[in-house]
């Protein structure tokens, strides 16, 4: 049995070398993956380019425009003398925010009334203008404060302190906030999948469809030691691409592993079983490549959405958040994160582990039960 | 050029096509899949974040301060812990994303003009939602210290002193700021990048791999019109999308639009043109229906994705990948999808972005012919 399998491992792996093209693919595939979640997947909100409409244009109004562009949130592009124009800068993208001040802004301060200014902002984007919203009501509190002080000072005669609160913050797992620190471990899950699940599918259905399976099934091999041919491979490949990723994301990005590198190698193959499962099954419900890629695709976008990799499955709809209980890159990215950042251990990871293993063995045995009988 | 050949051509590849009825109802069921699942089940928006409090001040002072924070849409309170031990379980059994301590002496300080700390703890793995939560919390504490400072100033005689500033906010072009309003428009410049990597990626490809490329060389069809038959049929599946995206943005989700439904068509069809076409040249390029599948997924789908402007803002980018975006049709479309939708903007302020769409379609339609080779070798 096992002279047939090494004979079809070679096989295999001849034919996916074969062409030079697809060795850069799987191996660069994942690091553009990588560098680009690395560097480009962030929704920390700065230097959000500003237009001012300062009708005002006093002391004060300039004091308040300085503690925007202080706080490292706000660059101030173009200071408007129209509606219009700012109306125009908006409609053209070039400013997602306008810090509107009207005449007598100083005047108000002086005298004791509330002085008003508004601030618009783009709602394109949305959680973009939220937080720029939530950006503008901290500054323009703390100036009130500040304003309040004068005024508390000038009432009493003396230099006067009021109370306050100061926020002391401290983030655990991944002190300086790096979103890299989240991604990097997540692109491995989502990599390994998709390589895995495609090369599988792909890979059977190709047999099928340039007639080559007739061949194989005049051969003595058995569809146990097929099977075995088929995804050993690809779960090699799937493990070169996260030594790969892990490499990258220590030595590259510096993102840290607090955890046992076994337990993640170990973690990795009950996570493989279940992706190279749902890859066979695939393969036995397509008769060509074009219909086995739709289908990876079918799967593979709501794993990836509904498994909390880019979207807190917190905020997610109860009933979704039921079904992505079902969902295997759920658990992997729980793990993968808590080796990762954590640097926790079986001890509160089992759970996880516990369930990729079952939903391995069921998928794999689901898989080559079917697929023995459509190659009968 | 002889438009009976494209014809036959096109005609062949529908036959294909429909042939095949579970491609072809993938083809429809991906976009919309994809829509329902963007539309109704996910959020970037970060509000209910969990967070538990420990209240050692337990105070008027305290209790005022914390319904800063239950009166806020962005946390929700899960619980009161009373020790250390039990606030680090419930940030690690990721109960709480955030724990906020306050100290004994909080009310004392407080009440005495001075300043109080107090601690927050944010579980900082999903340091997006950490960052974001963070700045929420900042400001519930300024917002608080604003009114500490006001009531102590009118104690201290200033009796009906208002308070210095009011900030009035206002959202143009989404003022619900409703995230589906923004995730909707940009998706279906997405989808169209899915399905042309999905449908015109293997095209070629399999012809080659299948050996039926052989049957084509022998017939008179020239190159061209064998590119353009292939490409018709994909054409209409892919402004069927387009058609069905729209109407379910409309009439699903109520996404508003604004502007021209016809500059939105036409924009589509032009940006599909170039997605169709750059399918097709990597089939060409590759002849294998693997690699190509796998190059399609790394040279479409993911930088429409994730460097378009779709979700995440370019401009919170670091310089240097902004300036990859460029090279990124898909960042055009999205500007445009969103300028057309939400901002209701034409031509004469998107005119740019359509003039580059149109530079890269006819980039990739010349390229797919110029690369495509009736030979054997």
């Amino acid at each position: 049995m096992w002279e047939r399998v090494k004979h079809m491992l070679i096989k295999e792996f001849i034919q996916i070398f074969r062409d030079t093209k697809m060795k850069g693919v799987i191996f660069m595939m994942p690091i553009i993956q990588v560098l680009v979640f690395g560097y480009a997947v962030t929704t920390d909100v700065e230097h959000v380019s500003t237009a001012v409409y300062d009708l005002d244009n006093s002391v004060a109004s300039r004091e308040l425009l300085t503690s925007f562009v202080n706080s490292g949130y706000f660059d101030i592009r173009e200071y408007v003398a129209t509606e219009e124009r700012a109306r125009d800068l908006m409609d053209r993208g070039k400013v997602r925010t306008i810090i509107r001040m009207n005449s007598g802004f100083e005047d108000d301060l002086r005298a004791g009334r509330t002085a008003q200014l508004q601030i618009i902002v783009d709602g394109t984007d949305s959680n973009t203008a939220g937080i720029v919203l939530d950006y503008s009501a901290k500054i323009v509190s703390e100036f009130s404060r500040k304003i309040l002080q004068t005024q508390a000072a000038r009432l009493t005669g003396s230099p006067q302190e009021l109370g306050k609160v100061e926020m002391q913050t401290r983030a655990w797992f991944n002190e300086n906030l790096e979103s890299r620190n989240f991604y990097v471990p997540g692109v491995i899950a989502i990599i390994v999948m998709l390589i895995t699940l495609m090369l599988t599918s792909m890979a059977v259905v190709r047999e099928k469809e340039i007639g080559t399976m007739e061949q194989i099934m005049v051969t003595p091999i058995t569809s146990a030691e097929f099977i075995l041919g088929k995804t050993v491979p690809f779960a090699l490949i799937g493990f070169a691409d996260v030594i790969l990723i892990t490499l990258i994301g220590v030595f590259w990005f510096d993102v840290p592993i607090r955890g046992n590198l076994g337990l993640l190698f170990f973690a990795t193959s009950l996570y493989l079983m279940t992706t190279l499962g749902i890859g066979l099954l695939i393969s036995t419900v397509s008769q060509t490549q074009q219909q086995a890629m739709m289908s990876t695709f079918f799967f593979y976008f709501p794993a990836v959405l509904l498994s909390g990799f880019m979207f807190p499955i917190a905020n997610m709809p109860t009933v979704i958040q039921w079904m992505t209980y079902l969902n295997p890159l759920r658990y992997f990215l729980v793990i993968i994160r808590g080796i990762f950042l954590k640097g926790v251990g079986p001890e509160i990871l089992w759970p996880q582990m516990l369930a990729l293993l079952a939903m391995g063995l069921v998928t794999l045995w689901l898989a080559s039960s079917r697929f023995k009988k459509t190659q009968a | 050029m002889r438009p009976i050949r494209v014809w036959a051509v096109a005609r062949k590849e529908f036959i294909h096509v429909f042939r095949d009825p579970r491609s072809l109802a993938m083809a429809i069921a991906i976009p919309m899949l994809l829509l329902v699942l963007f539309g109704y089940a996910l959020k970037l928006d970060v509000d209910d974040v969990p967070i538990v409090i420990w209240d050692r001040s337990e105070s008027h002072a305290s209790r005022e301060f914390i319904s800063g924070f239950d009166g806020s849409a962005y946390f929700s309170i899960r619980d009161y812990v009373r020790s250390y031990p039990e606030l680090e379980h419930a940030v690690d059994s990721m109960q709480a994303l955030v724990a906020l301590v306050i100290p004994e002496n909080f009310a004392r300080r407080i009440d005495s003009g001075r300043s109080a700390s107090v601690q927050l703890i944010v579980d900082g793995s999903d340091s997006n939602t950490a960052t974001i939560a963070i700045g929420y919390a900042d400001t519930i504490a300024a917002t608080y210290s604003q009114d500490v400072a006001l009531r102590e100033v009118r104690r201290s005689g200033a009796r009906d002193l208002q308070l210095p500033t009011d900030l009035r906010p206002r959202t143009w072009y989404n003022q619900d700021m409703e995230s589906k309003n923004y995730i909707i428009p940009g998706l279906i410049a997405v989808i169209m990048m899915v399905i042309a990597a999905l449908l015109t990626s293997l095209t070629v490809a399999r012809e080659w791999e299948r050996g039926t490329m052989e049957q084509l060389i022998s017939t008179p069809v020239k190159g061209s019109e064998l590119i353009l038959g292939k490409f018709i049929p994909y054409f209409v599946i892919g402004m069927f999308d387009v058609l069905l995206s729209v109407l379910m943005g409309e009439f699903l989700f109520n996404v508003p639009l604004r502007g021209s439904i016809f500059l939105l068509f036409g924009m589509a069809a032009i940006f599909l043109t170039g997605a169709l076409f750059m399918g097709m040249v990597i089939s060409i390029l590759t002849r294998g229906q693997l690699l190509a599948s796998q190059l399609a997924m790394v040279l479409t789908f993911l930088p429409s994705f994730l460097l378009s402007d779709f979700m995440y803002a370019i401009s919170n980018m670091p310089r240097p990948i902004q300036l990859l975006t460029y090279l990124i049709p898909a960042r055009y479309f999205v500007v445009l999808l969103k300028g057309i939708y939400l901002k209701g903007v034409g031509l004469q302020i998107l005119w740019t972005e359509a003039a580059l769409l149109v530079a890269f379609s006819v980039l990739m339609v010349v390229w797919a012919n110029l690369k495509f080779k009736k030979k054997l070798v």
